[in-house]
């Protein structure tokens, strides 16, 4: 019987519930001084002068440093120009930016030092909203003469809606979101010798290890970077930032180890933020409800230094089309940069924006024409027989089932009932109207960098296994479905395999976690390098039982190799594991998996809200979620990937938004103000099952971390905009505020007394 | 997110926490449950120079009946407050409000003197008292005095209390049989309100606002109205009388104004008002 498929428990979770973990600011490292920065106050600003005197003099202070004093190169950006250096140089250009550094013996010390250091600023103009930096004139780096950092224009046809009856435009706001892993940005640094031991609370410990080698001239054989237990990153953390790429070189100066962990004030100012993509859709179609022609122009705040938020509508492009067979698609856009938060990766990461962007101008088109929006969306999917799929802007689907989907999200909703009741309150003119979202959505995982995954699986004396994976775990249970795709070919128990991730100098390569990528790639890897560990171990077996190694079979259960037939003679893996030292071999085995591509992940959401419509509060009691991510190895993670991901999903629909005022100074830097969302803001998820395996690996599985976000922030957006539909609403931005709302209808309701 | 330095004292008594007081002038601040005071000076926003922590005073966490009214102890819990059986049955409203109050980890710490005495307007509680007509005791070195809550709350963030004077009770009449309701509007269950009211109807009718000016504030108008024989839609047009409320992040002045009217409506209909 198999293992694969059960709700296996994490593994994780014992030690995460009873001892702890181990992040970041638990790890005790003899010796370290504190690290805290100085953070500009100023959104754009000239450094005139920054005065470290007093703050030398404060108790326990060890070093205090700026801009001026660190030789290091800026950090490496998409445009060279447009580079940041690890402590500002003559130049603010967000508020949070690191100016200056202190170095104390306690931690307290730090903040009361940093307290009184001066720095002297003269203000420039500032630019924080992302249109105004594409057309306005004040630049971040003037030098250039202009804030774009990475244009994707592609030529517009004039023709483009030529034979369209029906043509919808419309800007939506993709806002700017706050990523918040529970654990902050927390590292450390010491070297040993000429080699730098780094700790980081990162996603992908090997391209960390790169980029302090290529900052700081090394060999990367002199990097080790160690991600210890790491609370949640959501895209955030897969690149090292500043704060952590000054360490070393603090490390040096003081010839001590240095530590940090940021506040979560910090952390909102300097931890990277997501989305923020201002779109402009234009959808036209025929009356009968085909979508003929769909235009996506993006503009993408990249925040203040452009790092990996301007490649977002790279992805974007990708999937502007969604799940929809749309026979011309066009796409334009430029990513900017502005005084503000520089944009990373966030939980799917210009895949979500691609999906809201067409379900809402799917739902717009429906409601131009009158036409049910689940209806509309049946009748343009992709069909189930034209896959491998290849949609105009050149992405190729593996395998779909849309229409299925959206199928069983109705019948599962009890959509035609929702309408029913949905028909009944607006007749009555209830106060509490309902409002019913549908969404269609089809991502990509796995899709940015190479496809492939190291990983390396050893017998160990007494017969137990260990497994090294180059993916890297921070939540989503790796060391449990690896050891379950281990044991599966093994036929060693769970129990008795050793997991190890997150070193470089343990692990020898590896592409991390992000865009769900780690099962597809990692996992598979894990899974063939134990196919042939087993082979490896079927040799030797057949060599100690003199036999033909095809003869030779793994009996799972027991754990043991025999003759087929001949059960009672046979060799345990503990026995092969020192007939094999014995002959001085090993069995172990290193491999890197090599899938062809990327997987599509899809399915479809519906999300019932109630909203008061005499004070615009917005409640969601529904979220049923249809998501196909193939084959499933272990169903209780992959429910935990989609709750998450629902959750954040509904959070940008209806709360979370970051802000700055019009001089650049944040206004949502921290927990109270910014809304993150709890559990008491959600409804109970009814999740439906569909499996769809791909045929791109082995294992039939695709990505589902991701998936709960992209699917949910459309399906409960669109809700909103249908409780109050009645009253004329098409459209209203997210985050759906009680006050966005309750505005939304009192506008409705004075331009329908003008009209009457 | 680390204070800047302070010193520390316990004192063992309310006697030596006022002498601690009078002794250190402006720079000291007592700490009760700390839920208030502690963010500030986090954030350094409030840096005093002492704190007298008198959280383990617990001859001041009580809640007793005393006749026409029920006394509680200035250090008593939120939790104890909300879970409490007699005011359950002789101040519903407070009881209720107070389970509204943040999330379980912020009641089970923070004290309904702390909350009072902080003088928030968006604190839920002062609006609470003020419907009620509640009335503090506070001590200072020439004995103790009683403070109506509508004298309390004087400015932002600023009460009738001196600088050397402890809260030491809270003392609200009983009313068992009135009709009240509590309206707090928030976008999550742990937020301060948006706006929030509390209104009480036996007879006479309190109603006061949480988050609708400088500090919490009765809502006279609505009052008057009523006690002129208006009905409930009628009243609830006066909640932002002579108001200006604080346009923030979650809302703007013409949002709470509308928010007001349409929760005072709701809250006077729950109450009982016609
Ligand atoms: C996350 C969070 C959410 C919250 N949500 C809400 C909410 O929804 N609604 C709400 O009303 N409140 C809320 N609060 C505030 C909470 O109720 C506080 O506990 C309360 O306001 C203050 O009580 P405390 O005992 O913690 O006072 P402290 O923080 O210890 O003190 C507050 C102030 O009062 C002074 N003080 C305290 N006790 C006395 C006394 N006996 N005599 C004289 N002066 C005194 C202190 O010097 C200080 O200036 C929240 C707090 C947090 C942290």
């Amino acid at each position: 019987m198999s293992i694969l498929g059960n709700r296996v428990q994490r593994r994780e979770d014992l030690r995460f519930l009873t001892s702890g973990g181990v992040y970041g600011d638990d790890l005790s490292i003899e010796g370290a001084l504190w690290v805290t920065f100085v953070r500009s106050t100023m959104a754009h600003a000239r450094i005139v002068e920054i005065d470290v005197d007093e703050a030398r003099r404060r108790p326990g202070v060890v070093g205090v440093f700026t801009g001026a004093d660190i030789d290091l190169p800026a950090m490496p950006a998409v445009a060279e120009a447009m580079s940041r250096p690890v402590l500002a140089k003559g130049t603010v250009r967000f508020v949070g930016e690191a100016v200056a550094v202190v170095l104390t013996e306690e931690r307290y010390q730090g903040e009361d030092a940093a307290e009184s250091v001066f720095v002297e600023y003269e203000p420039l103009a500032t630019v924080v909203d992302a249109v105004s930096a594409l057309t306005g004139d004040v630049y971040l780096f003037p030098e250039l003469g202009t804030n774009v950092a990475l244009p994707m224009n592609e030529p517009q046809a004039d023709d483009f809606f030529d034979g369209c009856e029906v043509v919808v435009r419309q800007r939506l706001i993709n806002q700017r979101v706050a990523p918040c892993p529970l654990e902050v940005r927390s590292g450390a640094a010491a070297w040993e010798g000429g080699r730098i031991v780094q700790h980081a609370s990162n996603q992908a410990p090997h391209g960390a290890k790169a980029a302090i080698a290529g900052l700081y001239g090394l060999d990367a054989a002199d990097v080790r970077v160690i991600a210890p237990d790491v609370g949640g990153g959501f895209g955030a953390k897969i690149a090292l930032y500043a704060e952590d790429m000054v360490l070393p070189w603090l490390a040096k100066a003081v010839e001590r180890p240095v530590r940090w962990t940021e506040s979560r004030s910090e952390s909102m100012l300097g931890l990277g933020h997501g989305r923020a993509q201002v779109q402009d859709v234009a959808i036209g179609g025929s009356r009968d409800g085909k979508v003929l022609a769909y235009r996506l122009e993006v503009v993408q705040d990249a925040g203040a230094y452009p790092s990996l938020g301007a490649f977002l509508p790279a992805l974007t492009r990708m999937m502007t089309s969604g799940t929809y067979d749309i026979p011309k698609v066009e796409f334009s856009a430029a990513s900017v940069v502005t005084n503000t938060t520089p944009v990373v990766a966030y939980r799917g990461a210009g895949r979500p924006e691609a999906t809201a962007a067409v379900e809402r101008a799917m739902d717009l088109f429906a409601a131009e024409l009158g036409m049910d929006p689940a209806a509309v969306r049946k009748l343009n999917v992709v069909a189930n027989d034209k896959f491998p799929f290849t949609t105009p802007t050149g992405t190729v689907y593996d395998i779909g089932d849309y229409g299925g989907a959206i199928d069983l999200v109705l019948e599962a909703s009890g959509y035609d009932g929702l309408r029913a009741e949905q028909a009944k309150r607006r007749e009555a003119g209830d106060t509490r109207q309902i409002g019913i979202g549908v969404s269609s959505y089809v991502e990509i995982t796995n899709g940015a960098g190479p496809p492939g995954e190291f990983a390396k699986v050893e017998i160990l004396a007494g017969g137990k296994a260990r497994v090294y994976t180059g993916t890297s775990p921070h939540g989503q249970g790796h060391e449990t479905a690896w050891t379950m795709l281990a044991s599966e070919q093994l036929g060693i128990p769970m129990e008795e395999i050793e997991f190890v991730a997150n070193d470089t100098d343990l692990v020898a390569e590896g592409g991390g976690t992000m865009g769900s990528r780690s099962l597809q790639s990692g996992g598979l890897a894990v899974h063939e390098a134990s196919i042939t560990l087993v082979g490896k171990a079927t040799q030797l077996a057949a060599e100690l039982l003199e036999a033909n190694p095809d003869d030779v079979v793994l009996d799972k259960v027991g754990g043991r190799f025999h003759v087929a037939g001949t059960p009672s003679a046979g060799r345990s893996w503990s026995e092969l594991a020192e007939a094999a030292a014995g002959k001085d071999q090993e069995l172990v085995v290193s491999h890197s998996s090599s899938p062809p591509g990327p997987t599509f992940p899809f399915g479809a959401h519906v999300a019932v809200v109630e909203v008061d419509t005499e004070t615009g509060q917005v409640i969601l009691v529904r979220l049923v979620a249809v998501d196909d991510a193939g084959t499933i190895v272990n169903p209780l993670l992959a429910e935990g990937q989609r709750h998450g991901g629902l959750a954040q999903g509904v959070a940008q629909a209806l709360m979370e938004e970051v802000r700055y005022d019009t001089d650049g100074n944040p206004v949502t830097s921290n927990l109270a103000d910014y809304a993150m969302i709890s559990a008491t803001e959600l409804p109970s998820f009814e999740l439906v099952s569909m499996a769809t395996p791909t045929p791109v690996n082995v294992l039939g599985a695709k990505g589902i971390g991701e998936s709960g976000t992209i699917g949910s922030t459309p399906a409960v957006q669109s809700a909103v905009v249908d409780a109050v539909a009645h009253l004329g609403i098409r459209h209203i931005d997210m985050p759906a505020t009680p006050e966005r709302v309750w505005r939304a209808i009192a506008t409705a309701s004075d331009s329908k007394k003008e009209h009457s | 997110m680390i204070p800047a330095a302070f010193d520390y004292q316990r004192p063992a008594s309310v006697d030596e926490a006022i002498r601690l007081l009078t002794d250190s002038g402006d720079e000291a601040k007592i700490l009760a449950g700390g839920h208030s005071l502690l963010p500030l000076m986090k954030l350094r926003l409030a840096a005093p120079s002492l704190l007298i922590d008198i959280g383990r005073l617990r001859d001041l966490s009580y809640i007793t009946d005393a006749g026409d009214h029920i006394a509680i102890g200035a250090l008593t819990r939120h939790h104890e407050v909300e879970t409490s059986s007699v005011l359950r049955a002789q101040v519903p409203l407070l009881a209720h409000a107070t389970s509204q109050v943040g999330d379980p980890q912020v009641r089970h710490r923070g004290t309904i003197g702390g909350s009072l005495a902080h003088g928030d307007p968006a604190s839920d509680l002062p609006a609470v008292c003020l419907a009620l007509g509640a009335t503090f005791t506070a001590a200072g070195p020439g004995g103790s005095r009683q403070i109506p809550a509508d004298d309390f709350f004087q400015g932002f963030l600023e009460t009738a209390l001196e600088p050397n004077e402890v809260l030491v009770e809270i003392s609200v009449p009983k009313v068992p049989d009135a009709g009240w309701s509590f309206q707090k509007f928030n976008r999550r269950a742990q937020d301060w309100a948006i706006v929030g009211v509390a209104a009480v109807h036996n007879g006479s009718t309190g109603v006061a606002l949480v988050n609708m000016a400088s500090t919490p504030v009765r809502a006279s108008s609505v009052e008057s109205a009523i006690a002129g024989g208006a009905s409930a839609g009628e009243a609830a047009a006066h909640a932002s009388d002579g108001l200006d409320p604080p346009a923030d992040l979650n809302a703007s002045t013409e949002y709470r104004r509308h928010l007001a009217e349409v929760l005072v409506r709701r809250a006077l209909q729950e109450a009982g008002v016609a």
